[in-house]
């Protein structure tokens, strides 16, 4: 135990500040401010992976790192959809995957955000469209943002994530963060 | 027949002996493999391919005393009267679901009796899984959509209370056609297909793309380029490795390891991006040699950065290893003992954890492993806790290799320049990842166009042993148990 508490003393805080939203990324128009009312500051994330390499879903685990710290900012990563106000989609969308997906989505309840991971997630990447791959998760559901990279660094997964909300009410939610962390 | 008259009949593939070639008819198919097994050899993977690669053919890899053999059987000229060719799943249980994936993918059917549907997911038809008749035995459905972060798969559980029976999987949810897509890349390019048929072991499978086109191009590589391939690829183990360790503590229940381990990862994640430019090193190694230099300032960094995750990760050993909570849920958990291990062919870092004391970088003694000389890492227990003491103890062995190669790199070219030759080639590359052996089988054409590749994934191994692993655990140790392994769904499913 004195161990672990020493460890815990020595480390620290490592949590790093938020980068600046995206509005690059943002692919379909803003939704109303109606939809942040609902969500608050506790935004709920659920992950599908629905085709993808894997190398996608180790950057999305990073932010729950200490340094990325995305619960620090009011996120955080549920086990159902029916607890979600975000899906994380990683791609591309593969033929046994489009049913589950899809089923998914309509568990989510409205208003629901859609943010595509990754250049497969975007428009299929380097496994394309055809065959079994159904390419972009676009193809499947409906997207706000799209993150491109192979795969994205975890601030390009969060810049994307906080522009899929409005982008001035995610920056409070940044510095609010950093008020805390000090 | 021995293996020395198999050796006999044998041909080198581009010059190399280790690596040998054997065309054989279907009663030979089915005799190698019982003589490979007979000698103490393993099935390394199986695989087919049918006329678009030329004419229908299944080949199987072996690892043998002898080297690395490749056997195949040609499906052209049909001497089976059910136009089946021979199985292998009695002697290598995990040749079933390979064999089922061949005729999923290429038509070919072999004569073993399972032949469910494996990697297609054909939308008319409900998969039969086994069922288990009881008292009191129900069954749970899990997935494909899990509740973490991770790939998707669907998991049946029979179960009696708690107690888990039986479990089958049910894979092939991120088949994306892999292998076809291959065929839309020139030979110089594939390497970066092959470094995303798992992404978390970007360098073991490009670097076995790359071993396979430079042997049948006849390229020779500088030898500062063959370390740091290997920096890259013990970079890839280190990172995985802190990975698993810390989602293993929490898996335990025990969220000071998953903050500590995610910690370092990131800490060696970002000493990645500045020495290879990236933080998953996809596209660094590439025919020829690896994409670049290293930036001036960085091996320092890189070397320090490595010292304090050989010192925490000391710390954080003892922490685990006195924490009575993690002790009692690793202990004992989700164990295959060496017997069952050796039956299964349960490879890689799992298979040493079992006994198996396998590993491609001791045993075919590939560049640069002849001379930096990895210790073999093992244990007995096969359970959770022996996983994860191996874990403990390659993160060290890799660390030292890294610091090692940043010592003592030898000088001259990163990379030399790779020219397509006008005739066909045929090229085998076999690595250890971290996960276990990996190996990529190659066939160029003339002019650099990709005639037929197939990578592997020792998840292929793995995966069955997983099923048995969990039998007589209870379902809530599942998790802890799935992770212990950490098999590829993507590379498992192509
Ligand atoms: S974008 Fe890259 S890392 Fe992500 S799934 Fe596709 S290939 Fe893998």
């Amino acid at each position: 135990m004195l161990k672990t508490l020493r460890q815990i003393r020595r480390t620290g805080i490592v949590s790093e500040p938020v980068p600046a939203p995206d509005d690059a990324l943002r692919i379909r128009a803003a939704l109303e401010g109606r939809i942040l009312g609902i969500l608050g500051r506790a935004l709920a994330v659920r992950m599908v992976d629905a085709g993808s390499c894997n190398g996608c879903e180790l950057e999305v685990n990073a932010l729950t790192n200490p340094i990325y710290n995305i619960e620090g900012l009011g996120v955080h990563f549920v086990a159902s959809p029916r607890h979600a106000d975000l899906l994380l989609v990683s791609g591309p969308v593969t033929v046994a995957m489009r049913e589950p997906l899809l089923r998914v989505y309509e568990a989510t309840p409205d208003p629901k955000l859609v943010v595509a991971v990754g250049d497969c997630g975007c428009d299929g990447g380097i496994f394309g469209c055809g065959g079994p791959s159904l390419g972009a998760v676009a193809n499947v559901i409906p997207v706000d943002v799209a993150v491109p990279g192979c795969p994205p660094n975890p601030n390009r997964l969060l810049a994307g994530i906080l522009a899929a909300l409005d982008p001035s009410a995610a920056l409070d939610v940044g510095q609010e963060s950093r008020g805390r962390a000090e | 027949m021995g293996l020395k008259d198999w050796l006999a009949v044998s041909v080198p593939f581009a010059d190399d002996p280790a690596i040998r070639r054997l065309r054989v008819g279907a009663p030979e198919w089915r005799r190698l493999a019982e003589d490979v097994a007979a000698s103490g050899g393993r099935l390394l993977a199986l695989w087919g391919q049918d006329a678009t690669a030329g004419h229908p053919a299944v080949f199987a890899a072996y690892q043998t005393a002898a080297g690395l053999w490749v056997g195949e059987l040609r499906r052209d000229v049909p001497e089976a009267p059910d136009d089946s060719y021979p199985g292998l799943q009695d002697l290598y249980p995990f040749a079933g679901r390979l064999q089922r994936a061949i005729r999923d993918l290429h038509g070919l059917r072999s004569s073993d009796p399972d032949d469910r549907p494996w990697l297609r997911h054909p939308a008319a038809q409900a998969y039969e899984f086994v069922r288990v008749e009881g008292d009191g035995v129900h069954e749970i459905p899990v997935g494909p959509v899990h509740a973490g972060i991770i790939e998707p798969g669907h998991f049946r559980f029979s179960v009696v209370g708690e107690k888990v029976l039986r479990l089958e999987a049910r894979l092939g949810y991120t088949h994306k056609g892999i292998e076809r897509r291959f065929a839309d890349f020139g030979a110089l390019d594939g390497c970066r297909l092959a470094a995303r048929v798992s992404g978390d072991s970007a360098v073991a499978f490009s670097w076995a793309y790359c071993i396979a086109l430079e042997a049948q191009w006849r390229v020779a590589i500088p030898r500062r380029a063959q370390w740091l391939r290997a920096l890259a690829l013990e970079l890839e183990r280190i990172a995985n490795h802190l990975g698993d360790l810390g989602a293993l503590g929490n898996d335990a229940g025990f969220a000071f390891g998953l903050a500590q381990f995610s910690r370092l990862k990131e800490r060696v994640l970002r000493a990645t991006e500045s020495t290879l430019g990236q933080r998953y090193p996809m596209d660094w190694v590439v025919p020829g040699g690896v994409a670049h230099e290293l930036p001036g300032a960085a091996a320092t960094a890189l070397d320090r950065c490595l010292a304090d995750v050989v010192a925490e990760s000391g710390v954080l050993r003892g922490i685990y290893d006195e924490h009575a909570g993690v002790r009692d849920r690793f202990a004992g958990t989700g164990a295959i003992a060496p017997e069952l291990a050796a039956r299964l062919g349960l490879a890689g870092l799992a298979g040493r954890a079992s006994g198996q004391a396998h590993d491609l970088r001791i045993d075919l003694r590939y560049p640069p492993y002849e001379e930096l000389r990895p210790a073999i890492c093992g244990a007995l227990s096969g359970d959770v806790a022996a996983r994860v003491a191996v874990r403990f103890d390659e993160l060290q062995e890799s660390c030292r290799l890294v610091r090692r190669i940043l010592a003592g790199l030898p000088s001259g070219d990163s990379r030399v320049a790779i020219l397509p030759p006008s005739s066909d080639g045929f090229g085998i590359g076999a690595v250890e990842g971290w996960r276990g052996p990996v190996l990529v089988a190659l066939a160029t054409a003339a002019g650099g166009r990709i005639r037929r590749c197939h990578p592997h994934d020792p998840s292929w191994q793995n995966w069955p042993a997983l099923e048995h692993a969990v039998i007589d655990n209870i379902v809530p140790d599942f998790p802890l148990i799935n992770k212990s392994f950490n098999l590829s769904y993507s590379g498992h499913d192509l």
